[in-house]
């Protein structure tokens, strides 16, 4: 993460998001069964890989904060929880689609991964509030910290609990895309996945940097006036040492 | 472990003098029995649906408890009490972990014989679903402590603590009624996947326990 600039870090994602689309519609094959919707695949599943991995790292960040104090980590765990939940939503939208598409269904309860997600995104949706509810900003950072473990703790769990609450004899519609995947889907679908991943570091690394230039902005100005109107900033996003827009 | 037992005896000979929670959370579990029975239009329940009417009300008046478990610390100083005490502040999780299971418990005894009476043509199955619901209880309390503390340093206590609560007992859910629906079946209690469903549900309670264990000193520190 700290190995390129935010600018290499935008010109690559922009550059594999669009080798990966590029494969998605001229390269990838049609799908036997399911045609052309099943190239939602390659936005889908990678789009809900990077969600569920940001809510890794921002597990990982809130321990670190933990265990340092250190502000910086509170901000990057905010923001990874933050980027999570719009990719969240956005794996939502397209699950749904591909549901309507394939199972003539906009929701289906019988599809584990889907309802475990639901769930996921549920509880960290909670994150906001959670926040907003907290007057003291140490405090809510490290409460903030707490929950973030919590539910990166629970989100494999969860999984665990939902899949087997499917009975076992429900066919798996979508046991091709797990297992037998040809060789140049898999290869689509790991270029799109790459795509995925760095659009959510460079989205991750845009908002601590915006984060860190309005705090310096806003302690520029009250230098500037004195405590002036500088400083109205959001209650719930974590203060950012300026530092870490490039850290 | 002196600093455990003193917190636990004081946390349960509180609630026996002022009885402040249990009773509530009882009359709401008899209260929502007795919706579901005109919700759902039926007089006997078995299965699946017997399962979910019970874990539900369990849950939801369990919410009850774990917003009043740190009521008393919050108004009257005793968490700066707790801080300045020379204890390990897991003490404190892991009494207030016990006192919610000695609550929710009660609550079942309660609310277990209400639940064969009103919706069940044979009540056999209530023993080992009370053995399920004490599982569940441990990863209830596990959960619901953290939560609690959480919820009594904010300002909208009420409003947070069901909202982070209930994802995090979805797995609870899951489980302790996939293991009690086939006790609850109609034609007598069988024990068809129950095991898959403890061990999930020990899984929970091992493993949020000790994720409550290790981050519960934060939730203090000031």
């Amino acid at each position: 993460m700290q190995l390129l600039s935010l600018r290499n870090l935008s010109i690559a994602s922009v550059a594999v998001i669009v080798a990966a689309f590029s494969l998605i519609f001229f390269y990838a094959p049609l799908d036997a069964d399911q045609g052309f919707i099943q190239k939602i695949f390659y936005l889908h599943v990678p789009l809900a890989t990077c969600a569920l991995g940001g809510f890794v790292v921002a597990a990982i960040h809130a321990i670190r904060h933990l265990r340092t104090h250190d502000p910086v980590h509170d901000a990057r765990a905010y923001v990874s929880i933050h980027m999570s939940v719009i990719f969240g939503v956005a794996v939502l939208l397209t699950g749904a689609i591909w549901a309507k598409a394939s199972w003539g269904k906009w929701w289906v309860w019988d599809e584990p991964t889907l309802v475990s997600f639901l769930i996921v995104f549920l509880l960290y949706a909670t994150y906001y509030p959670l926040r907003y509810a907290i007057e003291d900003r140490e405090r809510q950072a490290r409460y903030a910290s707490v929950f973030a473990i919590t539910a990166g703790a629970f989100v494999p769990l969860n999984f665990l609990a939902v899949r087997l609450a499917q009975s076992l004899v429900h066919p798996r519609v979508f046991a091709t895309a797990d297992g037998g995947l040809p060789g140049s889907m898999m290869f689509t679908f790991g270029v799109s996945l790459a795509g995925m991943a760095l659009l959510w570091v460079t989205l991750v690394r845009y908002e601590l940097a915006s984060k860190a230039a309005r705090a310096k902005l806003s302690r520029l100005r009250r230098a500037l006036d004195g405590a002036g109107p500088g400083a109205a900033t959001s209650r719930i996003a974590p203060a950012v040492p300026s530092q870490a827009g490039s850290g | 472990v002196s600093a455990f037992r003193a917190i636990l005896a004081k946390d349960l000979r509180v609630e026996l003098r002022t009885l402040q929670s249990l009773p509530a959370m009882a009359l709401f579990a008899l209260t929502t029995f007795v919706l579901f029975r005109f919700g759902l239009d039926r007089e006997s329940l078995s299965g699946s649906l017997a399962a979910g009417v019970l874990l539900a009300t369990v849950l939801f008046a369990a919410i009850l408890a774990v917003n009043r478990l740190f009521v008393a610390e919050r108004d009257e100083g005793g968490f700066d009490a707790m801080r300045l005490a020379p204890i390990d502040l897991s003490a404190l999780y892991a009494a207030k972990g016990v006192a919610l299971i000695v609550y929710l418990g009660l609550l079942e005894l309660i609310a277990l014989p209400a639940f064969a009476l009103f919706f069940l043509d044979d009540a056999a199955g209530i023993l080992p679903v009370a053995g399920v619901l004490l599982l569940a209880d441990i990863g209830l309390a596990a959960t619901g402590v953290l939560v609690s503390s959480i919820g009594a340093h904010s300002r909208a206590r009420d409003l947070i603590v069901p909202l982070l609560l209930l994802p995090l007992l979805v797995p609870v859910m899951i489980a302790a009624a996939g293991a009690a629906e086939p006790m609850l079946e109609a034609g007598g209690p069988s024990y068809d996947g129950v095991a898959k469903w403890l061990g999930v549900l020990g899984l929970y309670d091992v493993v949020f326990c000790l994720i409550g264990y290790a981050v519960y000193d934060f939730l203090l520190e000031d």
